[in-house]
C-alpha cells in the first residue's frame, strides 16, 4: 500500500474534492461577506450571523424543523427498528419478499410522488394540514432508511444471545430489551441521526404536506431565495453545514475509537 | 460370562426397571417444511447422568436439545421433564440452561454482569447475587477477569464463562451444545475432565452434544449414536465401542476393519462368514443370522496380532503384505493388504522403547484374532 502519489492521482483528488466542496466552501466564505450583494466581496464581517438571529420568520421556520426532525427520526427509528426485526427473524412468513420490497420502495421513490400521494392522501380524510402533516410525511419516509441501517447490523447479530438471555430466565420481550437492543444500539442511534438529518433538509415532501404556520427551514430558504440570495442565507447554510459535520465527525468518532480499543482488548486478550 | 468392562458400575439407573427417567422423550418427531429432523424418538435419561448424543452434523442432535430448551416445539410426542409434560412450557418458565456452541456471552456486560443474568432475573438480593458470582468465578478459575467484557477474553476463558454462567442458577439439568467445539487439543482434554468434575461436585444431570467420539466416550455415563433423525444405538462406552448394533455406530466410534461374508453356522454360538478375505469364524450373543445371509465381522486394529511366522492354533488368520506404517508414539497402526485387495488396519501398543528388527514394509505377515474379538453385525 505503499503507492507513490502521482500527478494523475493528485489532479484527480483535487478534480474529486473541488467538485463536491468549492460550492460550499463559496457558500462559507460569502456568509462572512460585508457587501448586501452575495457575489461581490467587500470585506470580512459577521454582521449578517447577527441580523439572521433578529429575524423572527427564519428562527421559527427554525425551530418548526427541529421539532418536526426530532419528532419524526425518533417514531420512525421506533418502527423501523421493529420492522427490521420482524424482516430478519421471521424468515418464513407468506409473501416476506413483497413486504421486504415494499419497505424498501420508498426509498427508491420520487420525493414529488410520496409527497403528492401524502397530500391526496390528507386531503382526502381531511386532515388539516400543519405540524403534524409533514411529521407524519417524514415519518413515513425516514422510516425505510431506519429499517435498512438496523437490518444490516441484525443480520450478523448472533441469535443465541437472545436465546442464552431467554434460557436465564428472560422472557422475549425483555430478553430482546436487555441484550438485543444494547447490542444492535449503535445501528439504532445511527439511524436515528439519518432519519434525523434526513427530515432536516426535507424540501419536497414538506411543501406538499405542510399547511400554514409549519413552514420549514428548507421552504422558508427557498421561499427567500427566489426573491434572490441574501448574505443572511449564507449564513443560515452556514450554521446548519456547522451543525451537520459536527454530528457526523462525533459520530465516526465515536465508532472509530470504540472499533480500535476493541481490537486492542482483542490482542491483549489473546497475547495471553 | 466374561462383560463388558463398566468403569462407574455402581451409576446405573437404566438398567433398574423401577428408576423414574428425569428426561423423557416419547415418540418425538420434528419437522422443518418437508426436512425431518427427528423422526419417532424414544429416550429416558436420568438424574445425574452425563449423557452424550453423538452424531455427524445435521444427525438431529441439536435439534433435540433445543426442543429440550424450549427454542423448538415437537412436532409430534410429548417431551417430559421430571415427570412433567413440557409441551407449550416457554424457554425462560423451564428448570433447564444451555450451554451455547457460540458461547452466546452478552457483548455489552462485563463477565461478573453476564455469569449474575439469569440470577438478577430470578430477583435474588444482592448480597446472595455476589456471593453465588464470586463462588462461580472462583470454581471456573476467572477471579481475576470479574470486571472484563467478553472480548478480552481468550476463546478458553469465554468457554469458562459461558458455563460458570449456565450453571450459576444451579439448574438440575444443564444442556450442552458443542462445549469445546472451539477449542484446540490439549485445553479440549483438560476442560473435559473439569465438565466431569464439576458435575459430581453439584450432581447435575448433564446432557451433551458432540460430534467427537473421543470426547463422548471420555465423558459419558451413556452414549446415543444418532443419525438422520433416529438413534441407531444407547449404551455405555464401552457396550458402543465393544458391541455396536450397526456398522454405522462401528465405523462412527474409533476405527474398525469390517470384513464381509456368507452366513454358515459352525455349532454353538459359532458362525462362519464366507468372504472374498477368506473364512471368519465369529461369535454370536443372540439373534444369529440366517444361513447364506449377508453379515460382517468388525473387528478392532488393537484386538488383532500381527506376526511374521503363521500363527499355530488361531481361529482366524489372514496373509498379507504390510502396506503403511504409521508409529504413533504409544502404539503403531499398521495396514496390511490382503490377496482380496481389502486392507486390514492392526494396532499394536509401543510397550518396549527398544525393539529388534520391526516389521518393515512389503513383508509378508499373518494377522490373527479370536472369534469374540470381534462382533457380527447384520446391518
Amino acid at each position: 500500500m505503499n503507492a507513490r502519489w502521482s500527478w494523475f492521482n493528485i489532479t484527480s483528488v483535487v478534480f474529486g474534492f473541488a467538485f463536491l466542496y468549492l460550492p460550499i466552501v463559496l457558500l462559507v466564505i460569502y456568509s462572512f461577506n460585508e457587501s448586501r450583494l452575495v457575489t461581490v466581496w467587500a470585506g470580512f464581517s459577521t454582521k449578517w450571523y447577527g441580523e439572521l438571529f433578529r429575524n423572527q420568520g427564519l428562527l421559527d421556520a427554525a425551530w418548526v424543523t427541529v421539532r418536526v426532525a426530532f419528532i419524526s427520526a425518533t417514531v420512525a427509528t421506533v418502527l423501523g427498528t421493529l420492522a427490521a426485526v420482524s424482516l430478519v427473524r421471521f424468515t418464513r412468513f407468506n409473501g416476506r419478499t413483497l413486504f421486504t420490497g415494499m419497505v424498501y420502495a420508498p426509498l427508491v421513490m420520487p420525493e414529488v410522488i410520496t409527497g403528492l400521494s401524502l397530500l391526496l392522501l390528507f386531503v382526502s380524510i381531511n386532515f388539516a394540514r400543519g405540524f403534524w402533516t409533514v411529521t407524519l410525511a417524514h415519518i413515513t419516509f425516514s422510516l425505510c432508511f431506519v429499517a435498512v441501517v438496523v437490518q444490516s447490523r441484525l443480520v450478523t447479530f448472533d441469535r443465541s444471545l437472545e436465546e442464552a438471555a431467554q434460557d436465564l430466565g428472560c422472557p422475549p420481550f425483555q430478553a430482546f430489551m436487555k441484550v438485543t437492543l444494547p447490542v444492535i444500539l449503535p445501528a439504532v442511534i445511527s439511524g436515528w441521526m439519518l432519519a434525523f438529518t434526513l427530515s432536516l433538509d426535507d424540501l419536497v415532501i414538506a411543501s406538499f404536506t405542510s399547511g400554514p404556520g409549519a413552514t420549514t427551514l428548507p421552504m422558508k430558504i427557498y421561499s427567500q431565495v427566489r426573491l434572490g440570495v441574501t448574505p443572511e442565507i449564507n449564513a443560515v447554510c452556514t450554521i446548519l453545514i456547522g451543525v451537520v459535520s459536527v454530528g457526523v465527525i462525533i459520530a465516526s468518532i465515536l465508532t472509530k475509537t470504540r472499533e480500535v480499543q476493541r481490537q486492542r482488548d482483542e490482542q491483549a486478550a489473546f497475547a495471553q | 460370562m466374561p462383560s463388558l468392562g463398566n468403569i462407574r458400575r455402581s451409576f446405573a439407573p437404566w438398567e433398574d426397571p423401577a428408576a423414574k427417567p428425569y428426561i423423557s422423550f416419547q415418540n418425538v418427531t420434528k419437522r422443518f417444511g418437508t426436512f425431518t429432523a427427528v423422526e419417532n424418538l424414544s429416550l429416558n435419561v436420568y438424574e445425574r447422568e452425563f449423557f452424550s448424543l453423538l452424531g455427524p452434523s445435521g444427525c438431529g442432535k441439536t435439534t433435540l436439545l433445543r426442543m429440550l430448551a424450549g427454542f423448538e416445539e415437537p412436532t409430534e410426542g410429548e417431551l417430559y421433564l421430571d415427570g412433567q409434560p413440557l409441551k407449550g412450557v416457554p424457554p425462560h418458565k423451564r428448570p433447564v440452561n444451555m450451554m451455547f456452541q457460540s458461547y452466546a456471552l452478552f457483548p455489552h456486560m462485563t463477565v461478573a454482569d453476564n455469569i449474575a443474568f439469569g440470577l438478577k432475573q430470578d430477583g435474588m438480593a444482592k448480597p446472595e447475587r455476589d456471593e453465588r458470582v464470586a463462588q462461580m468465578l472462583k470454581l471456573v478459575k476467572l477471579e481475576q477477569f470479574a470486571g472484563r467484557k467478553p472480548h478480552q477474553l481468550s476463546g478458553g476463558q469465554r468457554q469458562r464463562v459461558a458455563l460458570a454462567r449456565s450453571v450459576a442458577k444451579r439448574p438440575k439439568l444443564l444442556i450442552l451444545d458443542e462445549p469445546l467445539g472451539a477449542l484446540d487439543k490439549k485445553l479440549r482434554e483438560e476442560t473435559q475432565f473439569e465438565l466431569m468434575d464439576l458435575q459430581q461436585e453439584l450432581g447435575l444431570t448433564f446432557m451433551i452434544v458432540t460430534h467427537d467420539q473421543e470426547e463422548a466416550m471420555t465423558m459419558s455415563d451413556r452414549i446415543a449414536v444418532m443419525d438422520k433423525g433416529v438413534i441407531v444405538q444407547t449404551g455405555t462406552p464401552a457396550e458402543i465401542y465393544e458391541a455396536p448394533n450397526s456398522r454405522y455406530v462401528a465405523d462412527f466410534i474409533g476405527s474398525v476393519n469390517i470384513l464381509e461374508g456368507k452366513v454358515t453356522p459352525a455349532g454353538e454360538g459359532r458362525i462362519v462368514l464366507d468372504g472374498p478375505d477368506g473364512r471368519i469364524t465369529g461369535a454370536v450373543r443372540d439373534g444369529a443370522p440366517a444361513t447364506g445371509e449377508t453379515a460382517w465381522f468388525a473387528i478392532r486394529p488393537e484386538k488383532i496380532e500381527i506376526g511374521r511366522t503363521p500363527p499355530e492354533g488361531a481361529v482366524n488368520r489372514l496373509e498379507g503384505e504390510v502396506w503403511d506404517i504409521a508409529y504413533l508414539g504409544d502404539m503403531t497402526i499398521i495396514n496390511v493388504k490382503l490377496a482380496s485387495g481389502t486392507v486390514v488396519q492392526a494396532a499394536t501398543l509401543n510397550r518396549f522403547r527398544l525393539v529388534e528388527d520391526p516389521i518393515g514394509y512389503e513383508e509378508r505377515v499373518w494377522l490373527s484374532f479370536n472369534p469374540d474379538s470381534g462382533v457380527v453385525l447384520r446391518s
